[in-house]
């Protein structure tokens, strides 16, 4: 025993061990006489620096230290979907039945179910020579979702058995390859790494959008399968509502949600609402396609730094199922927030704010397993897959200018800016125009789906918003009364693109998702208006009278009064806008 | 915990502030509980921050006062902080740290829970559903507050918090039910003044036998802040959770919590974050603002209404800042309408509350109320532009329709945020006025609000609508 590595010293969720000369870092250990799960971080002489996932009171030096011989790791495999783990990939609904209303620690629990059993049908047969990631049999996950079982990176060589369609457990050996280094089993289950993405063979360019159903967004500053976006925000501007919106209707197939030291609360409504809320495309309610990992503001900070690698590496998983998953984490500041207080309690040098000089390397690593892929299996069939990543940045004072936010926006193409006073006036989504951006191209896809041009009309929506912006500001000096009519109206547009066509209620039973169609039709309305008002004023009609036609207040109410599926009634309506400027 | 404790050391190592280091210790554990032992009868407790195979760092939290290295001893007690819980503790009045104040002695029976908590499992809880009517139109009309919800507010020196959380207390009811009401009060750092304005307060209104208070002054030792709201939300689990009962718990002030905090954390030679506060002041909050809530399988409830002032009034200082990202909501008062004589001075546009929107609406409220509230957001947001206009051209240079929000904007801050100390409206008195104020705007201008609503509730003809027609 005289070697056994044990504690030396507990700093709240740092620990020290000694006589871990054999351990490596990145190890999974058991700490103490409870076994709680930890990582090592750090390793000096025979001392490593341990971060447990789990409460450390009551527990003392000299307590031992098991090293597990495997870096901290997620189980992939069916189950996943539908379930809500904490950080380090625990079942939350398990840990409740064995420790009720609170969470206690030391439980250890598998994160995907082992008795239960799936239905199994091979895709390919014995004989037949496989590549790694080749699909080998498909099991129905959810009512939406087909997991595929594919064979593990480093393998390839023929198939020297298959089992037949049936019953299996996720334990269960379900081919064998015969490989250069010998015959291979392999399970239905797998375990990956956290921290080390899964490798992308073919990256294909993000150019594909994702459709959001947000006006804003898909309109204004899309986001490309594949992509990545931030979303900052100070408090209350709106963060968690966008990301819900998105993990409710935008179309990709798998959601992975990452609620990372924030509200309990948040977690329940969407545990409440995403059974209840149907998927516009299958119908099938939405939670069919959700993965949820919830750690709590109020659960363990180092559960919290891991929960992040936990969400992406299970959406790598899907991906190369050949699914497009978008993953949200909510929110990237508490994040880097651990990764703060965890080198305080190291006493690294900190850089900036306290942070750690290696924040910005973390944060670009994170948004860099984002990418859209594509995987051709040995007999040529190309399967396409993506993850997109979609972070919220919670800037203290929502001061854009500190760490997490100006580190975050070199690694993302699309930026959504929260404007605080738009969300004081319950202008929602609070998403500023002057200060959001996308440099994702994803007209190709627009022009391929639709009958009006996105580009031309985003170009001269973009280009009315500026123009207010210029004349927001001589009117703050002089009122708007002594501008040229020509320009009163161009600001009375921009208002009716903020309040008409940009606000968009998220508890809106019309409006919270507007299909891209109507999201068009509605643009389209609003700039036919503005040119047919700029003649009409060019005749010496006054601005003034021009905004007393009673179509302004309709185009003002049309999001809400003409639903997704009557496009015939944008056509009409569009007719009335022309015709009143005809009288 | 295992009980290796009740070892006694003689010496200490060093002592500075609230930290004391003890060595050669043996068998002492992360977060044990510590009793620090300065004389014949003076006796205090802190816990175990750090701990190595020879040393112990001891956080004091009673004061750190008379400590000397020579004639201190430290006894480590083998658990951590508990306190021992029952219904018998509601009507009593407590210090800091869980001790009579009212000379009565504690009760025997309870339950002893650890004053840390644990955190509540995602899955367990319920969401938040029940509306309070505060009686207050300004938060019921527009910051409606829920049963299990954390609403702090956010004040500022010399502002009427205490007066809007004690008229809260008194006038918060759940439409349609009566109940099984309980109230902890925990005063962290407060003024003697504050203290007895709320013992009178609820003695005034016979809230006091459903009532335990925790208070720790001014002049108390700031250590013990830092264990003051666990305290009292320690009580307040038991009876919501266990006892099924409705508990509000006010907090106030969070901000001299902080600054306990920040004392500690320095005293410690912490590496700091903003303005001096510890890089993990947020999970700390969390920890308080996250016992709150409902669960699954319990009746009862935990509504916290936090108090904090704004240093400076400055909303971006951290301690209302990361409170704000860990609540649901905020409700925060004005200087400028506290000086124009308006109470309640809260200013709606910065406040908000994330759960009414599944709370109100429908006849749980009234089915117009979310589209009224937004109304009133949208449009005195307007007024505040509009005003800032007239400040530059005048008024008289405003459009008719900036000239109409301008006194929109006015008869909204004396009427509908305006309202006396005890006076108590209904929701649906408070949405009427509402609507009555709007209807001084064209009807043209309301776009949140739909053309139904207009032609039910909009009314030309009112008391607010008429020329200076204030009451
Ligand atoms: N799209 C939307 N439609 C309608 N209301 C919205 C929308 N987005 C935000 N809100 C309103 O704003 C409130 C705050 O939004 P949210 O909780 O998303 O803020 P947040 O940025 O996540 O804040 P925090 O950083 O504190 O978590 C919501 O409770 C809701 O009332
Ligand atoms: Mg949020």
């Amino acid at each position: 025993m005289k070697h056994e590595p044990k504690l030396i010293r507990i700093n709240g969720p740092v620990v020290f061990a000694d006589r871990m000369g054999n351990a490596s870092l990145g190890n999974q250990v058991e700490v103490g006489r409870e076994h709680l799960t930890g990582e090592i971080i750090t390793l000096e002489n025979d001392i490593a620096t341990i971060q447990v996932y789990e409460d450390t009171i009551g527990i003392k030096p000299g307590e031992p230290v098991r090293v597990l011989d495997e870096p901290v790791s997620v189980l992939l495999g069916p189950g996943i979907l539908k379930s809500i783990y904490d950080g380090i990939q625990r079942p939350l609904d398990k840990l409740k039945d064995k420790s009720g209303t609170f969470i206690k620690r030391g439980l250890n629990v598998p994160a995907i179910d082992l008795d239960r059993e799936w239905d199994f049908r091979p895709v390919v047969k014995t004989g037949q020579t496989v590549t790694p990631l080749a699909i080998l049999g498909e099991i129905p996950e959810t009512e939406l979702v087909v997991h595929k079982v594919m064979v593990p990176h480093k393998y390839s060589g023929h198939l020297s058995w298959i089992a037949a369609p049936g019953k299996h457990k996720v334990t269960d050996v379900i081919a064998r390859v015969v490989t250069e280094a010998g015959e291979k089993e392999i399970t239905i289950m797998r375990k990956w790494p956290i921290r080390r993405p899964r490798p992308i063979i073919k990256r294909l360019l993000p150019n594909v959008p994702v459709i959001t159903g947000q006006r804003v967004i898909d309109f204004l500053f899309p986001v490309a399968r594949g992509g990545a976006a931030a979303i900052p925000g100070g408090f209350g501007t709106g963060k968690t509502v966008t990301q819900h919106q998105l993990a409710k209707w935008c179309d990709v197939d798998i959601i992975v949600y990452i609620g990372c030291g924030e509200r309990g609360n948040e977690m329940t409504q969407v545990l409440e609402e995403f059974p209840a809320l149907k998927d516009p495309h299958s119908q099938k309610p939405i939670m069919e396609r959700t993965t949820l990992i919830a750690n709590t503001s109020n659960m363990p900070v180092t559960a919290r730094e891991a929960s992040i690698y936990t969400g992406v590496t299970i959406a790598e998983y899907y991906r190369d199922m050949g699914y497009h998953v978008a993953i949200m984490a909510d929110s990237t500041s508490r994040w880097a927030e651990a990764l703060r207080e965890i080198s305080g309690r190291l006493e690294q040098m900190p850089a900036e704010e306290g942070y750690p000089a290696y924040l910005a390397s973390r944060i670009g690593e994170f948004y860099e397993r984002a990418g859209r892929s594509e995987i051709t299996d040995h007999d040529g069939t190309k399967r396409e897959g993506s993850v997109t990543i979609i972070g919220a940045v919670s800037p203290p004072g929502g001061d854009f200018s500190e760490p997490v936010v100006t580190h975050t926006r070199r690694f993302v193409r699309t930026f959504w800016g929260l404007d605080r006073d738009l969300a004081s006036a319950r202008h929602f989504p609070s998403i500023h125009w002057n200060s959001s951006y996308s440099e994702y191209d994803v007209s190709r896809w627009w022009e391929k789906n639709s009958s009006l041009s996105w580009s031309d009309l985003h170009r001269k929506a973009m280009e009315i918003l500026k123009e207010d912006d210029r004349l927001q500001n001589i009117v703050k000096l002089i009122g708007p009364d002594a501008l040229p009519d020509r320009q009163r109206i161009t600001l009375e547009v921009a208002r009716m693109i903020k309040e008409g066509f940009l606000q968009q209620s998220a508890f809106s039973e019309v409006d919270s998702y507007c299909s891209p169609e109507k999201q068009l039709a509605m643009i389209d309305i609003i700039l036919c208006f503005y040119e047919k008002a700029g003649k009409l004023s060019a005749t010496g009609v006054p601005a003034s009278e021009i905004m007393q036609l009673p179509v302004v207040d309709k185009i003002f109410r049309m999001k809400e009064e003409i639903g997704n599926d009557e496009q015939a009634k944008f056509t009409e309506f569009k007719k009335i806008v022309e015709e009143s400027f005809m009288e | 915990m295992v009980t290796g404790g009740g070892k006694i050391y003689k010496e200490l190592q060093s002592a500075s502030g609230p930290i004391v280091v003890v060595d050669r210790v043996t068998d002492v554990a992360y977060g044990e509980l510590v009793e620090i032992i300065c004389g014949e009868n003076i006796r205090r407790r802190g816990s175990v921050l750090d701990i190595s195979e020879k040393r112990a760092v001891i956080q004091v939290f009673e004061g750190a006062q008379g400590i000397s290295l020579r004639e201190t001893a430290v006894k480590f007690l083998g658990r951590t902080l508990e306190f021992n819980v029952s219904k018998e503790l509601l009507g009593r009045i407590l210090n800091g740290v869980g001790l009579p104040l009212d000379g009565a002695p504690l009760p025997f029976k309870g339950e002893t829970r650890s004053i840390y908590g644990s955190a509540i499992n995602p899955v367990v809880r319920d969401y938040p559903m029940d509306v309070i009517e505060t009686g207050i139109s300004v938060i019921d009309g527009m910051n409606t507050l829920v049963r299990g919800q954390k609403l702090p507010v956010f004040s500022g020196n010399g502002l009427p918090h205490n007066e809007i959380a004690a008229q809260i207390a008194r006038q918060a009811r759940i439409r349609g039910s009566a109940g099984n009401f309980a109230v902890v009060f925990a005063a962290m750092g407060v003024k003697n003044d504050d203290a007895a304005f709320f013992r009178e307060e609820l003695e005034r209104t016979g809230a006091l036998e459903n009532a335990t208070m925790f208070i720790n002054l001014a002049s108390d030792p700031p250590e013990e802040r830092l264990v003051t709201p666990r305290y009292a939300l320690t009580l307040a689990e038991y009876l919501a959770f266990t006892q099924n009962m409705h508990v509000l718990v006010i907090m106030t002030d969070m901000t001299n919590y902080c600054e306990a905090l920040r004392e500690m954390t320095s005293a410690r030679g912490e590496v700091p974050s903003r303005k001096g506060y510890p890089g993990y002041l947020y999970s700390d909050l969390a920890e308080i603002y996250e016992r709150c809530g409902r669960i699954r399988g319990s009746s009862g409830s935990i509504t916290q209404i936090p108090i904090l002032t704004m240093p400076n009034d400055d909303i971006t200082h951290p301690i209302p800042d990361l409170t704000g990202y860990i609540t649901e909501g905020q409700i925060v008062l004005d200087r400028e309408l506290h000086q124009k004589g308006i109470y309640p001075p809260i200013n709606p546009l910065p406040s908000l509350s994330r759960i009414m929107k599944d709370a109100i609406g429908g006849d749980r409220t009234r089915p117009d109320h979310a589209h009224v509230a937004n109304q009133l957001y949208s449009s005195y947001a307007a007024v505040g532009n509009i005003r800032a206009l007239a400040a530059i051209v005048g008024a008289e240079e405003l459009t008719d329709v900036d000239q109409k929000h301008l006194k929109f904007g006015d008869a909204f801050e004396e009427n509908f945020i305006g309202q006396g100390k005890d006076e108590r409206r209904t929701i649906p008195e408070s949405l009427d006025r509402a609507w009555q104020l709007l209807s001084i705007l064209p009807a043209e201008s309301l776009h949140r609000v739909s053309k139904e609503e207009i032609n039910r509730y909009y009314s030309h003809d009112n008391q607010f609508t008429q020329d200076g027609g204030s009451d």
